[in-house]
């Protein structure tokens, strides 16, 4: 995975919850992730994946991917080039699925100064956002070294097909 | 820098950080305590461990994900076949070629794994795990399903993890976890008559809302909990994590072990606090004081008393879910309903959470008095509240439900409205047709 993520930022508001990220009445009947990541984050914008850029960054407000586990969530986000998502805090299922998925969650505490369509520099290893339109930095909560060392390697499928063994495993 | 007794340090020893107040070193929690026998290490809030899983649980919306991780991991065997639970219950049975799919790929690899095997008709994955026996006080279970911290009311350490991580726990019967801090919740008093559980659950999320206890775990204490049943309890710890905690917990009783002896499971002396163990925060309510409480569209943490939402129409009421599927909540509904008929217009949806619960309202006569009544029952299952099939909203449509979410979309239908509500608010309404405070009727 790489380290440098940038990309145009889409704006959020908080408690942007599993149900509005993909819908159950989708994740119920759809397997084939092409056509259920059509629906991504629908209950928020309902033209949101085809409007979004591969290696755009999603920018929210506090508890992001709230409710149920589905890890379909964090999957139709990564399958629409979702590069990182940046969010004042994040719930805790849905954060470990991201890292479980390979796809980047950052908690920042200056996503209030980022605006919609900035475009950001995020260095997941430094632990830094740089907002290039504004010219802003913005420090971000690094990774434990057992969660980092499953998003470097793009998810935990990922690192058990490279190593052979899962992390906690020796 | 002073420091003053009662203040909480965190020092770096050796390594390693230890907790104390004012220099005497504190106890241990419930939840501390579990993750210590289950990782072989004295754990403390913020350490990153690995631990032991005594069982684990996937249901058809999660399930593919993880068997197919799981192949892709190249698994070739479970890590313990006896400790596996498959449940068909979301979509049940399946409206959709491809969700016949997923269930018939989920009856092969248990088939070939020789894991547990819930077919359709059985119930909610949750109520099942609980009635199977092996939710046990200080047991550590996970399961591919947020609600999975409703196990904390009888003792176990639970909590919902993703499919990803189901494999890996599939593989080796392990998984880290991030020890949490705990968050004391004390309801003192009794419960006023028709003011159940529910209410209680909801107006603490109305309270902490749905972010105050992220990463957190949540222990609920207080008279009103000693005094409630281990289904009341089961409904508290069912919507801990709609305000984002990891897990709630009730310490096992007495009544925890008579419930556990009915259902043939004689648990080992069960791991208890210590009186001294520090909490990150502690609330206190006054039960005596509760009105019945309703959470308005479309957020959980939007509550507000019945009495403020009095007469908004309904088209739907769901009674059932593994929030309020269970004969007490059956048998409450009944008792208001019993003699008086569904208002014309309003759909009445009922489903009792396993064939058990099912098997229980037959005896009782409950299933008659919903009939005559008008309302309907269907399979044990999920039913409408994971939004796939039985009561599909329409828009603009409004539904009272007994389970766990009112969020957007979540009854299939982006511009319908839930309100979540106790059986017997849910009840009182399908009466009315309009939302009613329950201790308005008359009970016969």
């Amino acid at each position: 995975m790489s380290r440098l993520i940038e990309g145009r930022a889409w704006k959020l508001g908080d408690d942007v919850n599993t149900d509005l990220i993909i819908p159950g009445k989708y994740k119920l009947s759809i397997t084939g992730l092409d056509e259920l990541a059509k629906h991504a984050m629908e209950g928020v914008d309902p033209h949101f994946a085809e409007k979004f850029g591969r290696e755009d960054l999603i920018v929210a407000g506090k508890n992001f991917g709230g409710g149920s586990s589905r890890e379909q969530a964090p999957l139709v986000l990564k399958h629409i080039g979702v590069g990182a998502i940046i969010a004042r805090s994040f719930a805790r299922i849905f954060y470990r699925n991201s890292v479980n998925v390979g796809l980047p969650v950052v908690e920042c505490k200056d996503v209030d100064k980022i605006s919609d369509q900035d475009i950001l520099r995020v260095d997941l290893e430094a632990g830094v956002i740089k907002n290039l339109t504004k010219e802003g930095i913005y420090r971000v909560k690094s990774f434990p070294t057992e969660l980092w060392q499953i998003l470097s390697e793009g998810g935990l499928v990922q690192y058990v097909k490279k190593h052979r063994r899962l992390p906690w495993q020796t | 820098m002073e420091i003053s007794r009662g203040d909480r340090l965190e020092i770096g020893f050796s390594g390693k950080v230890v907790s104390i107040i004012g220099g005497f070193q504190l106890g241990k929690n419930h939840f501390r305590k579990i993750l210590s026998r289950a990782s072989g290490k004295d754990a403390y809030a913020g350490d990153l461990v690995v631990a032991e899983v005594y069982a684990a649980m996937a249901h058809d919306g999660t399930a593919l994900l993880a068997i197919e991780a799981f192949e892709e991991m190249r698994g070739e065997k479970l890590w313990n076949p006896s400790r596996v639970f498959l449940v068909l219950d979301h979509v049940a049975p399946s409206a959709t070629e491809a969700f016949s799919k997923v269930h018939k790929r989920m009856r092969d690899f248990a088939l070939k794994h020789e894991a547990k095997f819930y077919e359709v008709g059985s119930g909610i994955c949750h109520q099942l795990m609980v009635e199977s026996g092996y939710v046990q006080p200080g047991l550590i279970i996970v399961g591919a399903d947020s609600h999975t911290c409703t196990y904390g009311a009888l003792g176990s350490f639970a909590t919902g993890i993703g499919s990803t991580e189901m494999a890996a726990v599939f593989l080796s019967g392990k998984l880290w976890f991030k020890v949490p801090e705990t968050m004391r919740v004390v309801w003192k008093g009794s419960l006023p008559y028709m003011v159940t559980p529910k209410d209680v659950i909801l107006k603490t999320i109305g309270t902490v809302k749905a972010d105050g206890a992220t990463y957190r775990t949540i222990e609920f204490r207080g008279s009103a909990v000693d005094e409630m049943s281990v289904e009341g309890r089961l409904t508290l710890c069912n919507m801990a994590v709609e305000m984002g905690a990891k897990t709630g917990i009730v310490e096992p009783d007495r009544k925890t072990s008579e419930y556990l002896n009915s259902h043939g499971v004689k648990p080992e002396k069960p791991i208890v606090g210590d009186q001294d163990a520090h909490y990150a925060q502690s609330l206190d309510f006054d039960a005596s004081e509760l009105e019945p409480q309703v959470a308005c569209p479309h957020y959980v943490d939007n509550v507000k008393p019945v009495t403020d939402v009095e007469g908004v129409l309904v088209n739907q009421v769901f009674l059932g879910s593994c929030t309020n599927g269970r004969i007490e909540d059956l048998r409450l509904a009944a008792e208001i309903l019993r003699g008086k008929k569904v208002e014309k217009g309003v759909r009445m949806i009922v489903i009792p959470a396993s064939r058990i619960v099912y098997l229980e309202a037959l005896k009782e006569g409950l299933v008659e008095t919903f009939v005559e009544s008008g309302g309907m029952i269907c399979n044990p299952g999920c039913g409408p509240c994971a939004g796939a099939h039985q009561g599909i909203l329409a828009p603009g449509e409004v539904c009272i439900s007994t389970s766990n979410r009112n969020f957007r979309g979540r009854m299939g239908c982006m511009d319908a409205e839930i309100y979540l509500g106790s059986p017997a608010t849910a009840a009182a309404t399908a009466i009315n047709g309009e939302i009613t405070d329950p201790r308005r009727l008359k009970i016969r």
